[in-house]
């Protein structure tokens, strides 16, 4: 028995600084608006539930079925989880399973955490949970097919997200890290797709009440199926275009300005005294010496309690 | 059982085993950080910052090498850098064909891709510290000081007490499907691929329903001792003195080297 | 020949009750399965109760009762004090429940954290937590488990650690379902010992008969949501139609 690292973890050293921390960033922002959210509408059950479906995602992603030539597919429970809790619920869920991954097994970094959370957990469960909500009603063939693309789609998503990162960090090209990374991933998403489809189909027929109609999950916003909807689009507007034209995609971004900031910004943060967004200028080493001089007040205050503890 | 498989930390009588967790976890972070920021090719600085990563191992009494041994687990990952050898423009240091293709590696590739291969080296071996040093409930309590909401450490807590009873679980589900797939020699094993994926799927809803309704047991045990919606904790750890000077002589250390790799 | 049980036909007479009483207890889950028909029993201070029965008797249902996470119709008194809504953390502390399976009642990641949970919930300062802490821990002779994360404990030390994750919470009276399952023998005897030496008022819902015989004094029958008999354990046992006619067996 041992535990597999899965192949969208990003480890530290992959992605630049500012990348990352813009990835924080918004994770932050989403999850804030999720605990939110929960803290809100949580009853006392739903600590112990969450708990508890984070370790059913961390131990359902060993299942794993063979496929052909020695792969097997398996799972990453993105969507899964947002299907059957709710999709706030779902993000916290998934977030504590990628923390978990990243502290206990260095499957993942810690720098990188925002953007492996922001990959393979909210992205997979806004789409997983937004295609849902938009079939509740609908007949049980209906929402297991869409459960089904939603799942394919959640995974593949995260890989378009992961290349743009490591495209946007300087770390591969972008030519060839996105049809490789979607290449493999269409593929590797049709197990998410199978798993997923299979799993709901199982609860729908022993608990349906879990997931009917005056279910928790059944509760969110509708303005879900817009949200999920538009990145659903954005991931399918988006991939045959960054497959079939990348330079295409690499001018935009140049356009945008995302280019330089992104690869040459974190690597002159405080190069010769001096903070590249501020210039060459007196400023920017006033700046500079600021930083300086900020470490070693924390040094002399951290020593100084350090002599406080011992008296 | 087979915990062992899924517990990191090594139980040692060491200065970093003994530091408080909140420091360790810092620490590990702005290494990471510092890793990060320095430039392509800060040679002296990543040779630094791997003498601050052995000095660490040795204070940890795992063994110098304790973490080099175990940093291989960035290494598959490195498949995606590897386009950086041939993108990045400059000197061309040598060409290969590769099927139909030719590929030029240029010294700025070459320079941008070792950096980016030692970052992650560097980093993965402080993280993998980290857990070795810091006994996991320790490291959440650490999240909590750190101002990780609550909700968030609360199902971090859950999950690593549960993914060990869960995954136990699964072995035992994967073991039976197993034992109950036997297949006459040379058959193919039973059913197409959609089969075994239905197979796979019953398993994850199974393990689903499971789960809930251990939560359901679990959140009785819960409320039987007096829990009504909010959670309590005691504040097992205090700052101690050599826990300060460790901090500040570690922030000296890692703002040392982020001067080196601007010299 | 039908065999006829009056209630409380073997009730000890001189117990009024003190620590626990329960009058005409209904229960009806929501899907509609009955699962107590008017159930009622009293308890004195000191009483060590075997509650015995085949699956689905009821006996998991009323223990949940007995910390109202259940509600059903009747009337639930607790040394005294009606179990209502209002004085629910006050039943709480008094009543220290400890389910079947150890891994849904030792929920946190190390035994310290479990056994303090109760106590913390209670509202307690500090110094008396851990204080009642190393007391429970010592009652169960765990007290070097004080650190130990819980998922690397044997089943039997989890079940010892589960007991004491009540004990820090100080009961008037300790409802323990089903003890010794799943236990090897050697766990199983410790645990025996260790539920005689626990000077405290017990309900204890089992099928081992064997320990019933050993360690309960009085024994109240339960089958079908009702009380079909409560007395001295060996006039029980020695009654085999009635064993018989409800699933037991005599050790």
């Amino acid at each position: 028995m041992h535990y597999s690292p899965t192949p969208l973890h990003i480890p530290d050293g992959f992605l630049n600084l500012v990348v990352s921390l813009a990835c924080w960033a918004v994770t932050a922002v989403i999850l804030g608006v999720a605990i939110s959210k929960t803290n809100k509408a949580l009853g006392e059950k739903q600590i112990p539930l969450m708990g508890v479906m984070a370790a059913f995602i961390f131990a359902a992603q060993m299942i794993n079925f063979p496929v052909a030539g020695g792969t097997s597919g398996h799972l990453l429970g993105g969507a899964l989880a947002a299907i059957v809790l709710g999709p706030w619920a779902g993000m916290l869920v998934m977030t504590a399973v990628i923390a978990v991954q990243a502290l206990l097994f260095q499957d993942g970094g810690l720098l990188v955490m925002g953007s492996n959370i922001l990959n393979m957990g909210l992205v997979t469960a806004a789409i997983g949970y937004g295609l849902y909500r938009s079939v509740i009603g609908q007949p049980k063939a209906v929402k297991l097919t869409v459960i089904g693309f939603a799942a394919w789609l959640s995974v593949l998503a995260g890989a378009l997200l992961t290349s743009l990162q490591l495209w946007l960090s300087g770390t591969s090209q972008l030519g060839i890290v996105i049809p490789a990374m979607l290449g493999v991933h269409a593929l590797i998403g049709l197990g998410e797709a199978l798993i997923t489809v299979f799993a709901v189909a199982f609860i729908m027929q022993t608990r349906p009440d879990l997931l009917g109609e005056g279910s928790e999950s059944a509760k969110a916003s509708r303005s879900w199926i817009f949200a999920g909807g538009a990145i659903a689009l954005l991931v399918v507007l988006l991939s045959p275009f960054a497959s079939a034209d990348p330079d295409g995609l690499e001018r935009v971004a140049m356009d945008m300005g995302f280019i330089n900031a992104g690869q040459s910004a974190p690597f002159k943060l405080i190069p010769d005294y001096t903070i590249p967004f501020l210039g060459n200028t007196a400023l920017s080493t006033i700046v500079a010496g600021v930083v300086g001089v900020i470490v070693v007040g924390a040094v002399i205050i951290l020593i100084g309690r350090g002599v406080k503890a011992k008296s | 059982m087979h915990f062992d498989a899924f517990d990191r930390y090594h139980e040692k009588e060491s200065f970093l085993h003994r530091l408080d967790p909140r420091v360790k976890a810092l620490v590990t972070v702005m290494f990471i950080v510092s890793n990060a920021l320095l430039p392509d090719g800060a040679w002296l600085a990543f040779a630094f910052a791997w003498m601050f990563v052995l000095a660490a191992n040795l204070l940890s009494k795992l063994g110098i090498g304790y973490t080099f041994k175990r940093s291989i687990i960035a290494l598959p990952f490195a498949l995606i850098a590897i386009t950086v050898l041939f993108s990045m423009p400059g000197e061309p240091l040598s060409t290969f064909r590769f099927l139909m293709w030719d590929f030029t590696v240029t010294d700025a590739g070459l320079l941008r891709f070792v950096s980016i291969l030692i970052r992650a080296w560097l980093s993965v071996q402080m993280a993998i510290l980290l857990v070795a040093v810091t006994r996991f409930p320790d490291l959440i309590h650490a999240l909590e000081h750190l101002r990780v909401p609550a909700i968030l450490t609360t199902i971090i807590a859950f999950l690593y007490r549960y993914l060990f009873v869960l995954t136990d679980e699964v072995f035992r589900l994967l073991r039976a499907r197993q034992a109950r797939s036997a297949v006459a020699p040379c058959s193919r094993s039973g059913g197409g691929v959609v089969w075994r994926a239905k197979v796979a799927g019953n398993m994850a809803g199974q393990l689903f329903l499971r789960s809930y309704e251990r939560s359901d047991r679990i959140y009785h045990a819960m409320v039987a001792r007096g829990y009504a919606g909010h959670l309590y904790t005691l504040n097992p750890h205090e700052m101690k003195s050599g826990d300060y000077y460790a901090t500040a002589l570690s922030i000296a250390l890692i703002f040392l080297t982020q001067i080196l790799g601007r010299l | 020949m039908p065999v006829t049980h009056l209630k409380n036909s073997f009730i000890a007479p001189e117990c009024d009750g003190d620590i626990l009483s329960v009058t005409d207890l209904h229960f009806a889950y929501p899907d509609g399965h009955t699962a107590l028909k008017g159930v009622s029993m009293k308890l004195c201070s000191g009483d060590k109760v075997a509650l015995v029965g085949p699956n689905g008797a009821g006996k998991s249902t009323l223990m949940l009762h007995l910390n109202g996470i259940l509600n059903g119709r009747g009337e639930i008194e607790i040394a005294g004090k009606r179990l209502t809504h209002d004085n629910l953390p006050a039943i709480r502390s008094m009543v220290g429940l400890v389910f079947q399976n150890p891994d849904d009642q030792l929920f946190s990641p190390t035994v310290f954290e479990d056994v303090a949970f109760g106590p913390l919930h209670m509202g307690l300062p500090e110094a008396e937590v851990r204080a009642r802490v190393d007391a429970a821990l010592e009652a169960v002779r765990m007290s070097g488990y004080r650190d130990r994360l819980s998922h690397h404990l044997s089943v039997g030390e989890k079940k010892r650690i589960a007991i004491a994750t009540v004990l820090s919470m100080k009961p008037s009276l300790l409802v323990l379902d089903e003890p010794s399952a799943g236990l090897d023998p050697r766990a199983r005897r410790t645990l025996i010992n260790l539920l005689r030496d626990l000077s405290i008022t017990m309900l204890v819902s089992t099928h081992d008969m064997k320990m019933v015989q050993e360690l309960f004094p009085r024994t109240i029958v339960m089958d079908e949501g009702q009380v079909v008999a409560d007395g001295l354990t060996c006039d029980i046992l020695e009654d085999e139609a009635l064993l018989f006619e409800h699933g037991l067996e005599k050790p």
